[in-house]
């Protein structure tokens, strides 16, 4: 094995330079066996350090390269794409993580140096074994499911479909629209919700290139990035959408009333057939099984008997629909935060305590209040509203997250008070987090509007009076922690403004797509930073809140971004599919099967005229989990093979002294 | 015998996506930690062949840390659940050898637990510190219970393997 090794060492900057020796681990790397280059740089990932690789390339025939930088998730990409302008092969290029595994969580510098040593000879021995690969390029089929029909999902199906492009949008609830259909104004230019949100719902539902599936989800999820296959189930609406010309004469005639949990956060009341809202899209309504009298007993039927078109179908089955996707988006959104878990604020206990989404259907004009706001008797106007900030957000208890819209719903909610009624509003915050575009200043417009502000967590809010002017009020107690005092301040009303949080069913929901979740259960990014609509599962896009707590606008565009991706990738036309997977070299597998019950992609089928296993590539995901298992060593994992792996571990023990039968150990005294 | 502190050295098998990315992580936010780590990238837990650990321990390892996503989250699915049944085989294995506890670890990391990671792995150093460097043969002839362990050997082995159909 006569390989010519390359490597090269990154400063970057002074964050590996400052703790590790680089000049001594080029000249270390330079004398490890196979290395005819070894050089140190500051910015490896800088176009000239790339160009340095290429040249060495060039120049000095250099056939493997191994760059000790930061950790391959960041520039892995950058490195194979240098090589493979320099006429390498990108998978004989190996990088060692100096920077995140050695310089920035080392704080002695010749220990630092002794592991960065070893990393980068793991690295060299490695890479002379390493293989030269080829990616595969797949079709990419141009549709694109869209999960979830909020703003985020909806502002993605129609970047997409008015690219020329089909969309298919499975939407949980009968209608899409989200939470934002349930707002009445938004921050911080008080637009009507509806007004702005209504329009993009009826594009998405007459959308020629947009198949939209509501009351459905999504079953099972199948393939890889350009050629998934998903599977839908269609609730059974018990309306037939072909026959339905959504009149709503069943809505009217239905003699049920039943308390909307949902769309009117348990504040209204909705019919056994229902639509949540009059603008629904699709108008189509739904009958609630689990309320519905000719279910419960067999008679009624009211619902069927007045419709004009016969469209009512009692016996409809739930409906499976089989969909070839190329690319998926998840646009899931959010729960809200039970305010029930922190009792202190006596949210369900006593009446007068509203929660937020509660205090937005009170707002709304098409609520059930008609947009009057009254206490919970439904007629008395409130003289005194206080605002809870952060009540499940920022909170180490329940999620420390900040919930990112709170603030400026409070706000909000004070103009709208303001504006409606003649009552205080007291907003008690912990910092007021106004960092967009007009949103300080519509801080400051309510302080000029006259709304109060206390800055303190509420510690409790309770009904015992203390003193004759508390009786029979809610006594809000914090500490001002501008004033430095403990304060009682009675009010009328209390509005919790609950956190975000990550839907019940978020990790559930990541298992089926093959995404995952941080600890706290939002949709995890590719990158923080700089990839943060894409997953690590090719094919997989998030969008709006699921990805984590963020307003509107930040919805809007993370949708938007979600679907310039995928434009990218249909137009382009197909995708290159990683070569590292695992094959089966016929003539060792003895064919017992063992590797087949082990991959949870089907990626290995028995070949019985063979009497041999058969990996089909297209579906391997290259985990290696089969390579490990096989006892025939039949299988073989590219670029992570066991000769690789087992340089690699020669290697990083290059310095350790070898056990069993080899030289004495030293005998080291416990400290 | 010198007064210098024993430094073992460890081997580590980092997942690509979840324990590799706490490395990472445990990085981006300075979080140190013990350096006598050295890491190896795969692509699963699942891909840790036990030879892989016994390799190691032959070349002079004094731990192997095997790291991977929690049990549910894997991103192919399942597989980290096949790197614990095998690492339940070989810690069988190895203990009836007569190594002792704590030099092999199976440890699970979320990419967002940089913090469960570099703990995980300050410990993990402590601990094989504390048991000084691998001295196998030693302790196998001072293993008066080999015997019975390489009689117990086959049944653990095929109670760790078993697949089923």
């Amino acid at each position: 094995m006569s390989e010519k090794v390359g490597v090269y060492i990154c400063h970057c900057g002074s964050n590996i330079a400052g703790t590790v020796d680089v000049v001594e681990l080029a000249k270390f790397a330079g004398e490890l066996p196979g290395v005819t280059v070894s050089r140190e740089y500051k910015f490896m990932c800088s176009s000239l350090g790339q160009e340095l690789v290429a040249e060495d390339i060039q120049k000095q025939g250099l056939t493997r390269v191994v760059v000790g930088a930061c950790s391959p998730h960041l520039h892995e990409k950058t490195f194979r794409r240098a090589c493979a302008t320099a006429g390498l092969n990108p998978y004989l290029m190996q990088m060692a993580s100096l920077r995140e595994q050695v310089s920035w969580v080392t704080e002695d510098k010749a220990l630092a140096l002794d592991k960065a040593k070893a990393m980068i000879s793991g690295a060299v021995r490695r890479v002379q074994l390493q293989e030269e690969l080829e990616p595969t390029p797949v079709p990419v089929n141009p549709n694109t499911l869209v999960v979830g029909g909020g703003v985020a999902g909806i502002q993605a199906a129609l970047e997409l479909a008015d690219a020329g492009y089909p969309v298919f949008m499975v939407e949980r609830e009968p209608s899409i629209g989200g939470h934002m259909a349930q707002f009445d104004k938004t921050f911080p230019t008080l637009d009507c919700s509806a007004c702005i949100l209504t329009p993009k719902m009826s594009d998405v539902g007459t959308h020629d290139k947009i198949t939209l599936l509501s009351y459905a989800e999504v079953e099972e999820v199948t393939g890889f990035v350009g050629n998934f296959h998903v599977r839908i189930r269609k609730r059974a609406r018990g309306v037939d959408e072909k026959d339905c010309t959504g009149c709503g004469i069943c809505i009217e005639k239905c003699p049920r009333k039943v308390v909307d949990e949902v769309f009117e956060a348990g504040m209204g009341y909705r019919k056994a057939i229902y639509r949540p809202f009059p603008q629904a899209v699709p108008k189509f309504p739904v009958i609630d099984r689990a309320n519905c009298t000719f279910y419960e007993r067999g008679t009624c039927k009211a619902c069927e008997k007045f419709c004009p078109t016969n469209a009512i179908k009692f016996d409809q089955e739930d409906s499976f629909l089989d969909l070839d996707i190329g690319n998926i988006i998840l646009a899931t959104g959010w729960d809200l935060f039970d305010a029930r878990r922190l009792s202190q604020f006596g949210y369900g206990r006593l009446a007068n305590v509203f929660t937020n989404l509660e205090f937005e259907r009170l707002c709304n004009a098409a609520g059930p209040t008609d947009g009057k706001i009254v206490l919970r008797d439904g007629v008395t106007e409130p003289k005194s509203i206080a605002l809870v900030h952060c009540v499940g957000s920022r909170d180490k208890t329940t999620n420390p997250q900040c919930s990112a819209v709170c603030c400026m719903a409070a706000l909000k909610f004070g103009h709208l008070v303001m504006e409606k009624t003649q009552a205080e509003v007291t907003s008690f915050y912990i910092d007021i987090r106004a960092p967009h575009k007009n949103y300080e200043e519509f801080y400051d417009r309510l302080q000029d509007e006259g709304m109060h502000f206390v800055r303190g967590r509420v510690a409790e809010v309770t009904d015992a009076a203390r003193r004759p002017e508390e009786e029979g009020k809610l006594i809000v107690q914090v500490e001002d922690t501008l004033v430095g005092k403990q304060r009682r301040l009675p009010f009328d009303m209390v509005v919790l403004m609950s956190g975000l949080q990550p839907r019940a069913d978020a990790k559930e929901v990541g298992l089926r797509f093959g995404i995952s979740c941080s600890m706290d259960g939002w949709f995890t990014e590719r990158h923080p930073k700089l990839d943060p609509v894409a997953t690590m599962t090719d094919g997989i896009f998030i969008a709006g809140v699921c990805q984590g707590p963020k307003d509107i606008p930040d919805s809007v565009a993370q949708g938007a971004a979600a679907a310039s991706r995928i434009q990218g990738m249909i137009a382009r036309g197909t995708v290159m599919i990683e070569p590292v997977v695992a094959t089966i070299h016929e003539e060792h597998c003895s064919g017992c099967r063992i590797c087949n019950n082990l991959c949870p992609f089907n990626a290995i089928e028995f070949l019985a005229e063979k009497g041999v296993s058969y990996i089909n590539a297209a579906l391997c995901k290259g985990c290696g989990t089969c390579v490990a298992a096989c006892p025939a060593q039949a299988i073989s994992g590219a670029h992570f093979n066991n000769q690789q792996i087992n340089a690699e571990i020669e290697g990083l023990l290059y310095d350790a002294v070898r056990g069993n039968g080899g030289a004495p150990k030293p005998v080291a005294v416990p400290a | 015998m010198s007064d210098e502190r024993f430094e073992p050295k460890i081997i580590a098998f980092l997942c690509n996506w979840c324990s590799y990315r706490a490395a990472d992580l445990a990085g981006t936010a300075r979080m140190k930690y013990q350096p006598n780590i050295r890491s190896i990238r795969v692509m699963c837990s699942g891909r840790v062949d036990p030879s892989f650990v016994l390799k190691a321990f032959s070349l002079g390892a004094d731990g192997v840390m095997i790291a991977g996503c929690h049990p549910g989250e894997c991103h192919y699915l399942e597989q980290n659940y096949k790197a614990m049944r095998r690492y339940e085989m070989l810690r069988h294995t190895l203990l009836a050898m007569g190594m002792e506890d704590h030099r092999l670890r199976l440890q699970w990391a979320s990419a967002a637990e940089g913090n469960v990671l570099s703990a995980a792995i300050n410990e993990m150093i402590e601990q094989v510190r504390a048991l000084g460097p691998l001295n196998w043969p030693g302790l196998w002839s001072e293993n008066g219970g080999h015997q019975a362990a390489i009689e117990r050997l086959p049944h653990e082995h095929a109670e760790a393997l078993e697949v089923t159909a």
